[in-house]
């Protein structure tokens, strides 16, 4: 299984929200809604604050729970990857996979009736591009690559710098990073 | 403070499902409780003690469930793909399982309503006997009825079992991750249904013997609710989170007043002093709640179950801290 992997630079991200515009422009997002968002977390009581700003999307989890519990195989992994992909025509808008996904990314429903998220744009990766969101990034903190290859962007960054994923403890294995 | 995604159809608290799966959970949980008690009075061969559950009661499981399933239906929505439930079988998806299982309900409910048409519904014996080939199936089930039985009862066990399982495989959802769900489920179901037969059966044994069966029944399920409670007090920290919405939290009343009070405790104590020849007149009410509180179950479960999560940004935002922040300024 390849996998894809996105690194995030918690310390160069300012939260400018370009990678969420990028991606409704690219996928062609319907109106009201998102598949990727900011979070900005502050810790700490004033005046020694600290902020962290997180751009957030599907995980794309080696071990996906919305992809176990679909009833119908429309939740899969986009040839043996780790890329969760939904097929229209198969989702039946049961919403099981929303509800299986421990960091609710999944809250995206098309007003067709089926389950739209974050496909970490495999179109583009299919022609060796990265996804919308990265390469849109003006501070340049978005790095996509597959952790297979020890040489890539992604599996340098983190074999050098400190990291951190969404609750590990879910088992879902996710595969968006941050770096702290 | 977090600031989240601030944007409701992308961050609201989790609340994908509503009345209809609810009603569908109740409906399936007492379809499955239906088939089990007339398989087991078809197994106990006394049709004149119990001519209720015996012979008639059979026929209420397909109307209940296809009830259940209509409101199921309302709710996808994606609804012309719903024939997408039976091009596939995920093995690991109890949602699969159970579109499967309810397909298999059908045939073994039907053979089941026929193997006592002829004694349960009279009326329609000439319908039946005006084509050989009815007449001959008929025949055939009323000669099989103790296999059928046998059959029908380990399939209704999964109907009702599986409604639970299927909440409780969400790992996602602290409040639902109890392997205790999936009984409690089936349980409920039961009791709903003997609760059915006590309110409609016309014979007063059958109807104080469902009483006596529905007893035993709430008790189990008193115990269930127990464990349940206690199986996520000792869990992780996400589970003790989300059992806080039934200890104090948004669905405390539901639970404990609505669900356990009213559904559970009342009509125990109401059908053991109907036992003891008391509150004869008051008969009706505690299969009235029982049924009730079978409903509320599902409702309550759906909910806080939905709302419980691991990320919870909704609880960690303070909109005051915002309102603070602008008055110094």
């Amino acid at each position: 299984m390849t996998r894809y992997a996105m690194v995030i630079d918690t310390r160069t991200c300012i939260g400018c929200g370009d990678c969420v515009v990028a991606c409704k422009t690219e996928n062609k997002v319907p109106e009201g809604l998102n598949r990727d968002w900011i979070v900005e977390a502050t810790k700490g009581t004033y005046p020694h604050l600290t902020t962290e700003f997180r751009s957030e999307r599907c995980n794309h989890c080696s071990n996906p729970t919305c992809v176990t519990l679909c009833p119908t195989g429309a939740s899969h992994l986009w040839k043996k990857t780790n890329i969760v992909l939904v097929d229209a025509d198969k989702c039946t808008g049961c919403k099981a996979c929303i509800a299986a996904c421990p960091y609710d990314a999944r809250l995206v429903m098309h007003p067709d009736g089926y389950i739209d998220k974050c496909t970490f744009c495999h179109h583009r990766v299919e022609q060796g591009l990265d996804p919308a969101c990265v390469s849109s990034c003006p501070t340049r903190c978005m790095h996509f690559g597959s952790l297979d290859d020890p040489g890539s962007q992604v599996s340098q960054l983190l074999k050098t710098r400190q990291y951190k994923v969404l609750n590990p403890e879910t088992g879902n294995e996710p595969n968006v990073y941050y770096l702290i | 403070m977090v600031t989240a995604r601030a944007n409701d159809l992308i961050d609201p608290s989790l609340h994908i499902w509503t009345w209809e799966v609810a009603m569908y959970l109740f409906l399936g949980g007492l379809t499955a409780g239906i088939m089990v008690f007339a398989a087991i009075m078809a197994l106990r061969r006394d049709d004149d003690a119990t001519p209720f559950s015996s012979t008639q009661l059979a026929l209420l499981a397909p109307i209940v469930l296809s009830l259940g399933m209509t409101t199921l239906f309302l709710d996808l929505e994606h609804k012309l793909y719903v024939f997408r439930f039976y091009t596939a079988f995920q093995i690991a998806s109890p949602m699969s399982w159970g579109a499967w299982i309810l397909l298999l309900i059908y045939p073994v409910s039907i053979l089941q309503i026929l193997s006592t048409i002829r004694r349960g519904y009279p009326v329609a014996t000439p319908y039946v006997d005006r084509w050989s080939m009815t007449s001959a199936l008929v025949n055939w089930c009323e000669k099989h009825r103790r296999q059928i039985a046998l059959v029908a009862i380990p399939s209704a066990m999964a109907l009702g079992i599986y409604t639970g399982i299927l909440l409780s495989a969400f790992s996602a959802r602290p409040f639902w991750n109890s392997g205790v769900l999936g009984p409690l489920f089936l349980v409920s179901g039961l009791s709903t249904a003997a609760a059915l037969v006590a309110l409609i059966s016309s014979k007063k044994s059958e109807k104080e013997l469902f009483t006596r069966i529905d007893l035993a029944i709430i008790m189990a399920e008193i115990a269930l609710v127990g464990l349940f409670v206690v199986n996520l007090a000792t869990g992780s920290a996400q589970q003790i989170e989300a059992l806080g919405s039934i200890m104090g939290g948004t669905y405390t009343v539901v639970f404990w007043v609505l669900f356990v009070g009213f559904g559970l405790i009342i009509p125990l104590l109401f059908e053991m002093l109907e036992m003891r020849g008391m509150l004869k007149s008051l008969a009706m009410v505690a299969p009235v709640l029982v049924l009730l509180g079978g409903y509320t179950l599902r409702q309550v479960m759906l909910d806080a179950g939905q709302e419980s999560s691991w990320t919870n940004y909704p609880t960690q935002y303070n909109a005051e801290l915002l309102d603070r922040l602008e008055t110094r300024n």
